[in-house]
C-alpha cells in the first residue's frame, strides 16, 4: 500500500459505514468460535472488533484476513450482543478496494480461473466482493 | 380566603448554594394569599419543624407550602408536622426546589426564577385545597401464596409461624417446585431434596396452612386487606381425602410410556402417576390425555385396584371462594426453550442436554439412578463439556438480555460432582465470565478447578455438531487466542432461565406491574425489594429476578415479614386522594369505568337533583376503598365530572396558570 492513509479517520469511517457499535461486544467469543475460516484468517473475528475499536487498523488493511473471510455471517448471525463483526470485516475490506488500484480482482484474472463447474453467479459476486 | 405560609429550605448547600432562597421567600410574601414567608437551613430539622408549627399559630395559617426536596422525600414528614401544628395534613404542598430546580442547575439567576415559579405554583394549589380526610378499612388476616417452590414454601412457613392461616395454590400436582427437582445444593453440597423434603412436609402438617395443588388461581378481586381470589381446582380423577397415596394404581396402570415432566422427559411414567416420591400431598393424578379409560373408555385398571375407592373418573374442576388481606406471588421460572439455537444442536442431538437435564441425571432418584449415563446410547461419557451463557446476556431476539445468574454456581457445581464421582472423566467448561459474588461462592468455584482439575476455557461455542459418535464442539479459547474442536460424549448447555408462563397473567390479574422480560417489578429497587408497588401483593423468589436457593429463601422471609406487618393490623387507613364523580356532570358513558386499573368504578342510577335539574340519570360512582387515585379516569371523561381530590381538575389549571404567569 503506498497511499499514506489515515487510519484514524478511516476506522471512524469504518464504524459509520458498517453500523457496528463495538461497545457492546462482551468478549464471549461466539464469532471466532463459530467462523468457519478461522485457521486460515490472520485476525479472527472477535479481533476485528477490538482493533477498529482501538483505531488500529494498519494491520487489518494489510492483512489477506479480510480475504479469506468467507462472508458466510455466522458471526453476524449468532453475536448474542448484536454488534455482528461480519459487517467489520465487510468494511474494512472496503476501505481497502476503494482505494485506488486496489482491486483485489481483476477481469483479465478470470480466464485463467475458469472451470467448467464454476457457477457464472460465483464469478459475479466475487467480483462484487473483491472490487470496487 | 386561605392564610398560607412559605418554608423555603436551604437544604444545607443543596438548594441554598444554586437558588437565592431569600429572593424565593420575599417573592413569596408578594403572593395574595400569603400570609407569612421565611427560609431556613434544615425545614426537616426538629428546629424547622418547630419554626413551622410556631409560624401556624402565630399567624394563625390555614395551609403551608414547603419548598424544599421532592415530595418522596418529606411529604410525609410535613403532613405529620401540620397535623401536630392543628392543620388538617392535605393543606401542606411541596415545592420541589431540589430535585427539580437546584439539582438539575448551574445559574443562580436562572434558577432562582424557576424556584420562583414552583413556589407560586404550589401556593396556587394550595389556595384551592380543600381538608381531606383518610378513610378505614378492614383486614381479612389471611394470606394466598401463588406458587409452591421453595419460596412458596418459605413464605408460608414463615407466615404460619406467626399465628396467620395461609393458602398455597400450586398449579402443579404436587408442591415442590424446581428446587425438588435438583440434586445437590452449591456451595455446600447437600442434597436438595434431604432439605427440601421436611419444609414440604411442615407445610402439610402445618394446621394453618391449607394446600391447593393442581390448582389455579382464576380471578382476584378487591384491594389491600380485601382480596378475594376464585381458585380452579383442576380435576386430578383422585379423591384427595380417601386415596391414601399407596401407589397400587401407578404400579397396575397400563399406560406406561408418557414422558415424565419431572425427570425432564428423559424416561416415561404411567398415565395416573405420582411425581416423585416425596410428593406432597402424595396423592396421584391422572394425565387424561394419556389414560386408556378416558381415550377408549376401556381399562378402568386402576379403579379396580384401588383399595379406597378413590379413582373418580367423573370428578370436575371445581372452584373455592376466599377472602385475603395479602397475596404473594411465588411463581418461579423455567429453562428457556432452545429451539431457535440451531447451532447448538439441542433437540437434534440427542447427547446436547440442559443443566437441569443433567440435575435429573445425578439425581439418585432420577432416571438413571444418580449414574451419569449419555442418553444416545445409556453408555458412561468419557469427556463432557458444559457451555454457559446459553441464551443469557444477549441482545438479539432469542436470548434474554440479563444473567441467569445461578448458572456459574451450577455448573461449577456440576463439574465438581463429575469429578468426584468419576475422576477419570474429562470435563471442559466454556465460560464467557464466571461470576460468582457470595459467600464461599469463589472459593467454590476455584476447588473446581485447582482441587477438581475442571478445565475452565474462556470463550463461547460457536457450534456443535456430530461426526463419528462424537459430539464435536467447536468454540473459541479466547486466552489461548485459537479456535477449538473438542470431542465430547456428553454436551451440557447453561440454559437462561425466564418466569414462568403464567407469570404475566398473574400479574395482569393482580395488576402488579412487570418488567420486559415478565419479572415482577419491586416498589422501590433497593429499599421495597420484596413488595409490589401495588397495595397488598409480595413478591418472593424468581418471578422478581433471578436468584439462587438461600437468595430465595431470605426473600421469602422478608415478603413473610411484610406480608405479618399488614395482617397485624386492624385497620388500614386509606389514601384520600380519590377520584369521585360529579352526578350532574356525568353522564354515565362508562369510559371511566374502562380505563379504571383497579375496577373502582360503577355505575347506579339514581335521582339526581340540581339547580333546574330533577330526574332519573345513570351516573358512575366510585369506591373509595378500591381507588388508588392514579387519575386515569379524570383525563379520560369527556364532561369534566370526574375529579381527583387533592389534584382536582381546577387546581391542576391554577398549577399551569401560575407557570405561565
Amino acid at each position: 500500500m503506498s497511499l499514506s492513509i489515515n487510519y484514524k479517520a478511516e476506522a471512524e469511517n469504518i464504524l459509520k459505514i458498517s453500523g457496528v457499535n463495538p461497545k457492546k461486544c462482551m468478549k464471549c467469543g461466539k464469532c471466532s468460535g463459530a467462523c468457519p475460516a478461522y485457521d486460515s484468517m490472520e485476525y479472527h473475528p472477535h479481533q476485528f472488533v477490538s482493533m477498529v475499536q482501538d483505531g488500529d487498523l494498519e494491520k487489518l488493511m494489510k492483512s489477506d484476513a479480510v480475504f479469506k473471510c468467507l462472508s458466510c455471517f455466522a458471526c453476524i448471525e449468532r453475536c448474542p450482543r448484536s454488534v455482528a463483526p461480519g459487517k467489520l470485516v465487510e468494511a474494512v475490506r472496503l476501505a481497502v478496494i476503494r482505494k485506488q488500484g486496489m482491486n483485489r480482482l481483476k477481469p483479465e484474472d478470470i480466464p485463467c480461473m475458469l472451470e467448467e463447474e464454476l457457477p457464472q453467479q460465483a464469478i459475479v459476486s466475487a467480483f462484487r466482493k473483491y472490487s470496487k | 380566603m386561605q392564610r398560607i405560609g412559605v418554608f423555603v429550605c436551604w437544604c444545607g448547600s443543596n438548594i441554598a448554594a444554586t437558588v437565592d432562597v431569600a429572593a424565593v421567600a420575599e417573592a413569596a410574601k408578594l403572593e395574595p394569599a400569603v400570609a407569612f414567608a421565611t427560609d431556613y437551613q434544615y425545614m426537616c430539622s426538629e428546629s424547622g419543624q418547630s419554626m413551622i408549627k410556631d409560624a401556624v399559630k402565630e399567624h394563625n395559617l390555614t395551609g403551608i407550602v414547603i419548598a424544599s426536596c421532592s415530595p418522596r422525600m418529606h411529604e410525609t414528614t410535613f403532613r405529620k408536622t401540620a397535623q401536630a401544628a392543628g392543620l388538617n395534613p392535605y393543606m401542606v404542598e411541596i415545592a420541589n426546589l431540589r430535585e427539580q430546580c437546584s439539582w438539575v442547575h448551574k445559574n443562580k439567576e436562572e434558577a432562582t426564577e424557576k424556584a420562583i415559579v414552583l413556589m407560586r405554583t404550589a401556593v396556587a394549589k394550595l389556595t384551592l385545597n380543600q381538608p381531606l380526610i383518610a378513610g378505614e378499612s378492614s383486614v381479612t388476616k389471611r394470606a394466598l401464596v401463588i406458587g409452591g417452590g421453595i419460596a412458596g414454601i418459605q413464605t408460608a412457613l414463615d407466615i404460619a409461624d406467626a399465628g396467620y392461616e395461609v393458602d398455597i395454590v400450586e398449579k402443579k400436582p404436587t408442591i415442590g417446585g424446581k428446587m425438588a427437582q435438583l440434586d445437590k445444593t452449591f456451595p455446600t453440597l447437600d442434597c436438595a431434596a434431604c432439605i427440601l423434603t421436611p419444609k414440604m412436609v411442615d407445610v402439610a402438617t402445618n394446621d394453618k396452612i391449607t394446600i391447593y395443588s393442581y390448582s389455579e388461581v382464576e380471578e382476584v378481586k378487591g384491594f389491600v386487606g380485601n382480596f378475594t381470589a376464585k381458585i380452579r381446582r383442576k380435576a386430578r380423577y383422585v379423591d384427595e381425602e380417601l386415596c391414601t397415596g399407596c401407589g397400587a394404581c401407578t404400579e397396575k396402570c397400563p399406560s406406561k410410556k408418557n414422558p415424565n415432566e419431572f425427570n425432564m422427559g428423559l424416561d416415561n411414567r404411567t398415565a395416573i402417576y405420582i411425581p416423585f416420591a416425596q410428593a406432597v400431598p402424595k396423592v396421584p393424578v391422572i394425565d387424561a390425555k394419556n389414560c386408556i379409560k378416558f381415550k377408549t373408555g376401556k381399562c378402568g385398571l386402576c379403579a379396580t385396584v384401588c383399595p379406597s375407592n378413590a379413582i373418580k373418573y367423573d370428578q370436575e374442576d371445581t372452584f373455592v371462594e376466599e377472602n385475603y388481606g395479602a397475596i404473594v406471588v411465588a411463581t418461579g421460572f423455567n429453562p428457556i426453550k432452545l429451539d431457535e439455537f440451531g447451532e447448538l444442536g439441542y433437540g437434534q442431538i440427542p447427547d446436547v442436554i440442559t443443566s437441569l437435564e443433567y440435575e435429573r441425571l445425578m439425581n439418585a432418584a432420577g432416571p438413571t439412578k444418580g449414574h451419569v449415563l449419555r442418553p444416545s446410547d445409556g453408555k458412561k461419557p468419557k469427556k463432557i463439556v458444559f457451555v454457559q451463557c446459553v441464551g443469557s446476556r444477549g441482545q438479539s431476539c432469542r436470548e434474554k438480555g440479563y444473567c441467569s445468574k445461578i448458572c456459574c454456581m451450577y455448573t461449577a457445581k456440576h463439574a465438581i460432582l463429575t469429578k468426584d464421582h468419576y475422576p477419570e472423566m474429562d470435563v471442559d467448561v466454556f465460560y464467557i465470565d464466571v461470576r460468582t459474588p457470595g459467600k464461599n461462592y469463589d472459593e467454590f468455584y476455584r476447588r473446581a478447578v485447582e482441587e477438581y482439575d475442571v478445565n475452565y476455557i474462556k470463550g463461547q461455542v460457536g457450534k456443535i455438531y456430530e461426526e463419528n459418535g462424537k459430539v464435536m464442539v467447536q468454540g473459541s479459547d479466547m486466552l489461548g487466542n485459537k479456535q477449538l474442536t473438542v470431542e465430547a460424549d456428553l454436551v451440557v448447555l447453561a440454559t437462561a432461565i425466564e418466569p414462568d408462563e403464567t407469570a404475566r397473567s398473574i400479574g395482569t390479574m393482580l395488576t402488579a406491574s412487570m418488567d420486559t422480560n415478565d419479572f415482577f417489578t419491586e416498589a422501590h429497587a433497593k429499599l421495597r425489594p420484596v413488595e409490589s408497588p401495588t397495595a397488598g401483593i409480595y413478591l418472593s423468589g424468581v418471578c422478581q429476578g433471578p436468584k439462587d436457593v438461600p437468595e430465595t429463601v431470605s426473600q421469602a422471609g422478608a415478603a413473610a415479614s411484610k406480608v405479618i406487618g399488614l395482617l397485624a393490623k386492624d385497620k388500614l387507613v386509606g389514601n384520600p386522594c380519590v377520584a369521585g364523580s360529579n352526578p350532574l356532570l356525568c353522564n354515565g358513558c362508562g369510559q371511566c369505568a374502562n380505563v379504571c386499573p383497579y375496577g373502582a368504578i360503577s355505575y347506579v342510577e339514581e335521582e339526581v337533583r340540581g339547580p333546574g335539574v330533577r330526574e332519573v340519570r345513570r351516573y358512575a360512582v366510585v369506591n373509595e376503598a378500591v381507588c388508588q387515585g392514579c387519575g386515569a379516569c379524570t383525563v379520560t371523561c369527556p364532561s369534566g365530572a370526574m375529579d381527583l381530590k387533592g389534584f382536582t381538575n381546577r387546581q391542576i389549571m391554577a398549577e399551569v396558570d401560575a407557570i405561565c404567569k
